[in-house]
């Protein structure tokens, strides 16, 4: 069977350098993001080895991990988390790459501020020193989450060392229902194939329910594809996509806008593109799912148990008893009613102003449980600002969440915002890894800012579909 | 930049059993010890929370345990580097003293990371996986060696098959895995790619 090219074979070939002696493609990264944590070791390399960077204009930084979201004023009081910051404010001066830092207003979440910013393109490659590079892919593009050394391979050489992956295509028939978002469907595609089905493949999202998808809700999507295994996932570009980047500060302008929309047309998968595998999922059986485990793939719809070790395949059961021991939450338990400490919405899966909205929806009119400490941190400055001037700051605030300022904050831990002990927490953001969040005995509870919002009121997971259909009820 | 002293195409020694399916990044080096922006010194911090408790009081953790002391492979089950993309990882087990991987799978990062910084990272079956930690819990002194080359990995009297990507395992016996280099040998090549490439032109071509 001849099937027509799809997008990553397109994407790959036009930039694709050459074949180097160990096999592998010497591909050509078009954008290339850094933040503070994992390229500071990346620059001394160049220097000691008396590199420049090769290509300056096609680095862009910006500072997200470590930065505090309470006080931002320097010195930051942490001498580590401030050595940082000096080392890639040194390093992008002293190397003529453009760097949003904390002096300018476009700070933020590196996945947050590449799209926003209308850096983020179809058809490029893009590469970052993180793992959730994987967000760019929503607007059509071939984005890398790297390491340290590929780093300074960007920086000096301008490409990346690479094997072509595999693709495979993740068609989604039906329509989200209502209070069901992306979220929802990357968790039940990680919990269908496995936090290692994707190894060695490249996620391609289509069909209808993804057609339907907003921007920022492809981009939740294509985020958390690393924790299917899948280094790589993208959405085809199309009208959504276009309409989206129109206008932003980097994008094209003009007349070459619209030749950009031709090239960007011209890279999408054709109608009968070949794939290498293919995976079918009915949109419109998906509910809210909330994760209970030690990684992303063990989790439940709301309202479902969570699962008996002894009904799961042979090979999963010993994952799943650590779980269990970490999580010290019964086997068999219902998902709902689960007491929870901590609500935390933010993340460069849900920091957007979309995933604010969806949530002061929940919040408006509420408060937060006296037993919960809830925290909202916009993904970038800019998200910061539309939350305020649309007023969902204040609802946020009115409910009794912390209103921060933008950063990685808690998802990761490596700012003050961390958990203590035991600390459950009801999480917007991507990793429920044991210790992901701060303390090696706290427990993450992964779902859609709404659902946390929800989880924020009642002190327990709830269905946040029946908050919401009780607040139009009243309001009807 | 390949030479002798780069070559990674036999790596011998004693080994460690480090067992369990899907171990994350965020396991080998937690989050909050990556504010450092010099990977030297992160040897002390590889699986820092399970190797001690929250008042530094070592725990029972085979990196603790001084049977396997001095081991520089460690075996590993399946997905082992899931999650961040964070080098740090492989540079604190490394630093540690770790100089190659056995395991079921590894995350692809994390494997390119290793390579990257000339660990090889092999692939046994479960089985065998399975056979090699029991072989070493038996007997801590048993002596592992990876051959590259011959892609067979023996334990003793005993031989394993393993597999690995091809341009890994090339790269790793060539010395070549330090890619900055070869890359960089091709700077007519990136900028040709880069001349043709539309949006790097601003769409004016």
């Amino acid at each position: 069977m001849t099937g027509g090219k799809n997008l990553l074979d397109k994407v790959w070939d036009l930039h694709k350098v050459g074949v180097l002696p160990s096999g592998q493609d010497q591909l050509f990264i078009g954008l290339h993001l850094v933040h503070e944590v994992t390229s500071p070791q990346a620059f001394q390399a160049l220097k000691d080895r008396g590199l420049k960077v090769l290509f300056p204009g096609r680095t862009f930084a910006t500072v997200d991990h470590i930065v505090p979201t309470e006080d931002q004023s320097r010195p930051f009081a942490d001498e580590l988390a401030e050595a940082m910051m000096q080392a890639i404010e040194s390093n992008t001066r002293e190397h003529g790459i453009q760097f949003f830092g904390l002096q300018t207003d476009f700070q933020g979440i590196v996945h947050i501020i590449g799209p926003e910013l209308g850096l983020t393109q179809p058809g490029m490659t893009i590469a970052c020193g993180d793992s959730h590079t994987s967000t760019h892919g929503a607007l059509g593009s071939l984005a890398f989450g790297v390491g340290t050394s590929q780093i300074r391979d960007i920086l000096a050489t301008q490409t990346l060392s690479l094997m072509r992956p595999k693709v495979r295509r993740i068609e989604v028939s039906g329509k989200l229902a209502s209070g069901v978002y992306s979220k929802d469907l990357i968790i039940r595609i990680i919990a269908d194939l496995g936090v290692n089905g994707g190894i060695g493949f490249a996620y391609e999202y289509g069909g209808p329910a993804i057609e339907a998808l907003p921007m920022e809700a492809r981009l939740t999507l294509c985020n958390m594809s690393i924790e299917a295994g899948a280094r790589v996932g993208y959405v085809n570009p199309d009208a959504t996509t276009f309409q989206y980047i129109r206008g932003r500060t980097f994008a094209p302008q003009g007349a070459e806008f619209d030749k950009a929309v031709l090239f960007w047309k011209s890279i999408a998968s054709e109608p009968h593109a070949k794939f290498d595998d293919v995976f079918k999922l009915d949109g419109a059986a998906i509910e809210p799912m909330v994760s209970w485990g030690i990684n992303p793939g063990q989790a439940v719809g709301v309202t479902q148990r969570l699962p008996r070790v002894a009904d799961a395949p042979a090979e999963e059961q010993e994952v799943l008893k650590k779980a269990y021991a970490h999580t010290g939450f019964e086997e068999n338990r219902p998902l709902k009613g689960l007491p929870v400490d901590v609500a935390f919405i933010g993340s460069c899966t849900n920091g957007r102003i979309s995933d604010l909205r969806e949530a002061s929806r929940v919040l408006e009119g509420k408060k937060v449980s006296s037993r919960v400490k809830a925290l909202a941190v916009p993904g970038s400055r800019s998200v910061a600002r539309q939350a305020e001037a649309e007023g969902i700051a204040e609802i946020f605030r009115a409910a009794g969440f912390e209103w921060r300022g933008a950063g990685c904050s808690m998802c990761l831990a490596m700012n003050p915002d961390k958990l203590t002990e035991r600390q459950v927490c009801a999480s917007s953001s991507n990793r429920n890894f044991i210790g992901r969040q701060g303390s090696p005995r706290g427990r993450t509870l992964l779902m859609s800012p709404a659902m946390v919002a929800a989880a924020a009121i009642a002190g327990e997971i709830v269905d946040a579909r029946d908050l919401e259909s009780a607040h139009a009820r009243r309001n009807s | 930049m390949a030479s002798a002293d780069s070559a990674r195409g036999r790596v011998q020694g004693r080994a460690i059993p480090l067992p369990g399916d899907e171990i994350d990044t965020d396991r080998i080096i937690p989050a909050r010890y990556l504010r450092e922006i010099r990977f030297e010194t992160l040897g002390k911090y590889a699986f820092i929370d399970e190797r001690f408790d929250e008042r530094g009081n070592p725990r029972q953790h085979p990196l603790n345990d001084p049977r396997f002391k001095g081991g520089t492979i460690l075996l590993v089950n399946r997905n082992f580097g899931c999650g961040s993309s964070r080098e740090h990882a492989p540079q604190s087990l490394m630093r540690m003293g770790i100089q190659a991987f056995v395991g079921e799978s590894f995350a692809e990062i994390f494997s390119g990371n290793c390579t990257a910084l000339g660990l090889p990272a092999v692939r046994v079956s479960h089985q065998d996986a399975l056979a090699l930690m029991a072989r070493v819990e038996a007997d801590p002194t048993l002596d592992l060696v990876i051959d590259l080359e011959g892609s067979v990995l023996t334990a003793g009297p005993e031989r394993f098959s393993f597999t690995m990507p091809e341009s890994d395992r090339r790269s790793l016996v060539t010395g070549e895995w330090d890619t900055t280099s070869v890359l960089l040998a091709n700077e007519a090549g990136i900028r040709a790619a880069a001349a043709r490439i539309p949006y790097v032109n601003g769409f004016r071509g």
